[in-house]
């Protein structure tokens, strides 16, 4: 047991890692890769909950692979911050695979499964990496590893233009990912490390260098891309509209989130808020993009008539709020943003999982197929229209948590037009969950279709998250107190 | 209530609330048995009568029961405290859930109506929000119960299905949605960051922490953001909700929503900005005028309408500024008056909206015009209108009587004689608009094919419309009792 | 020539700019898989290069020779290759996706075919 305490960081990537081949080996047989792809979704969050027993009791758990010390080898590292991000990337994933078994056997063809699932873990051990490391190489690679697992994720949707999404996510994540290594070029060239600890130490002697702000400039820009900050996010209403429902619950819940972690990471812990906000002033740039962010994108998502691509324009208008509130550069901020990394991810996938259920039963997603849904899913469209409330921000949801938080960093800030415009914009929020809550509960079913509940094993995931929506909405401390704590350590740099 | 054996106000609060939220429950898992499940209906709205009845003798002892259900946040709690609105707010509701639910089994089954159980279930939630909003402790809890009071009766609203109740269920939902995000809940957080408080106090929160400009400007946001109190201009959605079934009508006019709303613009005046507070401030005036402008208005475009519920609708808006007006004179009497109107209407008003319904279910007329002589076919359900007319007006022996006088009083005593003029000049208007309906039925002679052949509603529809008919008289007497925990307010 | 000194970097520049252009701007899917392998060769011959030390020699123990150039760069780009090719692969098999079910591999014609 000592042993595995010790060896936990390494073992919470390499567990999907070494699971994925064995995965593939499955192809034969679904059901045991299915299995196999759950059970190590389960270890890696049981991994991930004590790394976070670990993080409690001795503040950073450091991990130098291999035995190689920092700055030649490489070294992960678990604070109060990524273990934020490990836990939601594990809970989700461990939600999500129970889920998978129906959606997946109806939406992708049945030889694929092991490759799929195995493609699966592959994102997952990718996306894990990334909140891990503390090597600013080894980011790129595991970004890498998680894009290119994704695309072949997305590429499985049923309709073709699934195909061609991927294909356009594929051009633009490589393009990201391409401007990140740039600018660690950059960082490298003036530091001579890769360590983020290592280069929040030597940062601060370079800073007036063209060099550095540069490398700011393309790190920014290229995670940008990959968190789909806008207008940079037009490869994401395609990529989640058009993969199976089980590949955009998890990726809506977690790549995004972990791209906004980096981008906290470098801002915040690498170059330090001192110079990324009060000497380059980016809160100038971040704060109108991430307000047009939401207004647009929420603004378009009311017209749209198929529900996943309107949720996927909700997740951009969502991604704005957490940029919103990294823009006041407070604690308050950063709190608000973590805490709505966390709970936005179990809102979201909680709306995508009664997605999945609605297209595993009526065959669609569009507003049309749910007409009259609310009386021959009742189960599914609860849960959809409680998770919509979080969505919205409504009190006693988890989503209202986090409006209240960002709305009092507004005030604290002194800057109330924005806590008033984050007022507004939930009521746009509002209008368009409640298109689907109208036409499911209040028109009758336009055929006399035998459509059933779902199935108990996609329902019950599903209520599950709708569960964890309120949860955290009523009890706050566990959340609250993790982002307080992680947003006190980004504001004090790297440590 | 000897039957009863008295219990700690600490366990009677949360049984208000969890007796109707179970009530719901238990009325959509009886849906296949209507008979079991109107009983159950009748016999839960007792039941939580019985339970706020519970409440009652502490409160007039002086005492303000409380309890803490859940700390959200440090400082943001869901909380309890009963004071003598509150407490007038959820007798009032509770009394009068009692005879709807009679009444809508009554209409509902006459009318053939469809999905009866959500329907009633629905009503059942939109009770259990109201209870929360009588007893909330602070804006916070209440700002809860009023969303989720609207979220509830908008199925209520949209009951029929077809176009127009849709089209009136989603004006009714934007409106009072919209108004109580974008105003009330922008006021409520501006609050919690100035004062550092949401819980209501006696003489207010605002005093010392927030300078007379921005109270002014969050006065506006309240008033304004509690739509369900149907100010003008945003009185839209009350004449929109008319396309519901009577019971409906009779349930938002009359007991749960715009009475929460006027009760949330008392509570608001007197235990968040404070009447000392609020008498300095800018906008107060300002709301007073647009009051008294929203009172006239409606009672003249009501006089124009020839459907009867759209009339009693734009009665509503009226009688409803009497309250607002009386919460803006910032006056202990004027805001005793607005308590009482609270009581006084609800009562007039429940019986008005049941004789348009049981009018529909034996005639299925909707329109004044076609009322003529109807009075001689349903003798009971027009007097009761008729008693009902008076006690809104305001005549004796109705207890409507002791509200305006309250009003008018507070008005004088604090010299806006301009306002008693107004109360004056629309009880005049008052007796046009509602007493028309009244004298067609009974004097004009039957117009030919008109009300021949047509009989007295079912026993449930005209037994309960009778009864609130009497309570209004009964009010009459019931003044000196109300004047005197109302005054409990201000601490006397 | 001041400008021309650190040649390396033009070079750099020019080749990203060369194969972001035709990322853009190619609406044919394998060229814009090729535009994109050269935008990320600029990056690698960039990592490469800052590596070199004006007279320095491959990073092997030799004795005598005192100036190496830096190994660290070297073996991130080998990585870098890796994943580019692994990208490449992905992108191509996607290609043939496409291709199989549009019939072609024109961006516009796709577009054509999805709105129709």
């Amino acid at each position: 047991m000592g042993l595995v305490q010790l060896h936990l960081p390494a073992f919470q990537v390499i567990v999907p890692m070494l699971a994925a081949p064995l995965v593939m080996l499955m192809a034969r047989s679904p059901r045991a890769a299915w299995a196999t792809a759950t059970l190590t979704s389960w270890l890696t969050l049981a991994i991930a909950l004590l790394l976070l027993i670990r993080v409690r009791a001795e503040g950073v758990v450091a991990y130098h692979m291999g035995g190689w010390l920092p700055p030649v080898g490489i070294e992960y590292r678990v604070d109060s911050v990524n273990i934020l991000v490990l836990l939601v990337i594990c809970f989700i994933s461990a939600v999500v695979m129970p889920f998978a078994r129906l959606s997946v056997a109806s939406e992708v063809r049945e030889d694929k499964h092991g490759y799929f699932y195995a493609a699966f873990l592959l994102a997952n051990c990718g996306l894990l990496g990334i909140a891990i490391t503390g090597d600013a190489f080894n980011i790129f690679v595991f970004f890498e590893i998680a894009a290119l697992a994704s695309y072949s994720l997305i590429a499985t949707g049923r309709e073709r233009q699934a195909v061609m999404a991927s294909y356009q996510y594929l051009m633009m994540g490589t393009i990201g990912t391409t401007f990140l290594l740039i600018g660690i070029g950059f960082l490298y060239i003036m530091t001579g490390t890769l360590n983020l600890l290592d280069l929040a130490e030597r940062l601060p002697a370079v800073n007036d260098t063209r060099t550095v702000r540069a490398a700011l400039a393309f790190i920014v820009v290229g995670i940008s891309l990959k968190l789909a900050l806008f207008p940079l996010h037009l490869w994401l209403p395609n990529a989640y509209a058009y993969a199976p429902s089980m590949v955009t619950v998890f990726l809506s819940a977690t790549a995004t989130k972990v791209a906004i972690y980096v981008l906290m990471r470098f801002i915040f812990g690498v170059f330090g808020h001192e110079l990324s906000f009060n000497v380059l002033g980016m809160n100038l740039l971040l704060m109108p993009l991430a307000m047009l962010g939401i207004l647009i994108p929420s603004i378009v998502a009311i017209f749209h008539t198929n529900i996943k691509r309107m949720l996927a324009y909700s997740s951009v208008a969502q991604v704005g709020y957490i940029i919103l509130g990294i823009s006041f550069a407070s604690t308050l901020g950063l709190m608000a943003s973590l805490l709505h990394l966390f709970n936005h991810a179990i809102t979201k996938a909680a709306l995508f999982m009664a997605l999945g259920c609605i297209a595993y039963r009526l065959g669609g997603v569009s507003l049309i197929h749910m007409t009259g849904a609310g009386q021959r899913m009742p189960w599914t469209m609860t849960a959809f229209v409680i998770a919509g409330l979080s969505l919205i921000g409504v009190p006693l949801t988890a989503g209202f948590v986090t409006k209240w938080h960002l709305i009092l960093a507004a005030l604290d800030g002194g800057l109330w037009p924005i806590a008033v415009f984050v007022l507004g914009t939930s009521v746009l929020a509002l209008l368009y969950v409640w298109r689907v809550v109208e036409v499911a509960f209040f028109r009758a079913p336009l055929r006399r279709m035998k459509v059933r509940e779902a199935p108990l094993s996609l329902l019950l995931p599903t209520w599950f998250l709708t569960l964890s929506c309120l949860y955290f909405g009523i009890e706050t401390s566990l959340p609250v107190g993790l982002a307080e704590r992680a947003a006190e350590v980004l504001m004090g740099g790297y440590r | 209530m000897s039957s009863f054996p008295s219990m700690e106000a600490t366990v009677a609060i949360p049984l208000t609330l969890v007796i109707p939220a179970l009530g719901a429950v238990l009325i959509a898992l009886s849906g296949r048995h209507p008979n079991l499940r109107d009983g159950l209906m009748v016999a839960i709205a007792a039941l939580l009568f019985a339970t706020v009845l519970q409440i009652l003798p502490a409160v007039l002892a002086g005492g303000r029961p409380a309890m803490t259900l859940i700390e959200l946040l440090p400082g943001l709690s869901m909380a309890f405290e009963v004071e003598p609105l509150g407490m007038i707010f959820a007798l009032v509701a509770s009394s009068l859930w009692i005879i709807t639910s009679l009444y809508a089994i009554g209409y509902m089954r006459g009318a053939n109506e469809s999905k009866q159980t959500r329907f009633h279930a629905c009503f059942a939630v939109a009770l259990f929000s109201v209870m929360g909003i009588a007893f909330a402790e602070n804006m916070f809890t209440l700002f809860i119960f009023y969303e989720v009071l609207t979220l509830s009766t908008y199925p209520l609203v949209a009951h029929k299905g077809n176009r127009e109740a849709q089209k009136g269920a989603r004006t009714y939902l934007v409106l009072l949605l919209g108004t109580s995000i974008g105003f009330q809940l922008v006021a409520i957080v501006a609050t919690w960051w100035l004062a550092g408080s949401l819980s209501f106090t006696a003489g207010g929160i605002m005093e010392g922490h927030v300078s007379h400009a921005l109270g002014g400007l969050l006065l506006l946001l309240y008033v304004y953001g509690i739509g369900k109190a149907a100010l003008m201009p945003f009185h839209r959605w009350l004449p929109a909700a008319m396309v519901a079934p009577t019971p409906v009508s009779a349930l938002l006019h009359a007991v749960a929503v715009v009475k929460a709303g006027v009760f949330t613009v008392l509570k608001v005046s007197t235990y968040i900005f404070g009447q000392d507070y609020l008498r300095e401030l800018w906008s107060a005036d300002l709301l007073m005028y647009i009051a008294a402008f929203s009172l006239l208005s409606a009672s003249l475009v009501a006089l124009q309408m020839d459907n009867l519920k759209a009339r009693l609708a734009y009665s509503t808006v009226s009688q409803l500024s009497y309250i607002t007006l009386g919460a803006m004179l910032a006056h202990e009497l004027a805001a005793i008056g607005g308590g009482m109107h609270i009581v006084m209407h609800a009562f007039g008003k429940i019986t008005l909206f049941f004789c348009a319904g049981a009018i529909y279910v034996a005639s299925k007329k909707t329109n004044i015009s076609e009322m003529d002589g109807i009075g001689r076919r349903m003798p009971f359900t027009m007097g009761a209108y008729l008693l009902g007319a008076l006690a809104v007006i305001g005549v004796p022996p109705m207890g409507g009587l002791w509200s305006k006088w309250h009003l008018v009083l507070g008005a004088a005593d604090s010299g806006q004689l301009l306002m008693v003029l107004v109360i004056m000049l629309s009880t005049l208007l008052n007796i046009a608009y509602l007493l028309k309906p009244a004298v067609r039925a009974f004097l004009m002679p039957p117009k030919e094919g008109g009300s021949r052949g047509v009989r007295e509603a079912p026993l449930l529809c005209v037994v309960p419309l009778c009864i609130t008919a009497l309570g209004c008289m009964a009010l009459f007497l019931a003044a000196d009792p109300l004047r005197t925990m109302l005054g409990g307010i201000f601490g006397n | 020539m001041e400008w021309f000194g650190l040649y390396n970097y033009w070079i750099v520049v020019v080749l990203m700019m060369v194969g972001f252009y035709i990322v853009i701007a190619q609406g044919n899917l394998i060229k814009k898989i090729v535009g994109l392998n050269i935008f990320q060769t600029s990056v690698f011959i960039f990592f490469i290069s800052l590596a070199k030390l004006e007279g320095g020699t491959a990073p092997i123990h030799v004795a005598g020779v005192s100036d190496y150039s830096n190994p660290l760069p070297h073996v991130l780009i080998l990585t870098a290759i890796v994943v580019g090719v692994a990208l490449t692969a992905v992108g191509l098999a996607l290609v043939v996706r496409i291709h199989e079910l549009y019939g072609t591999i024109e961006e516009d014609e796709i577009h054509a075919q999805d709105e129709a």
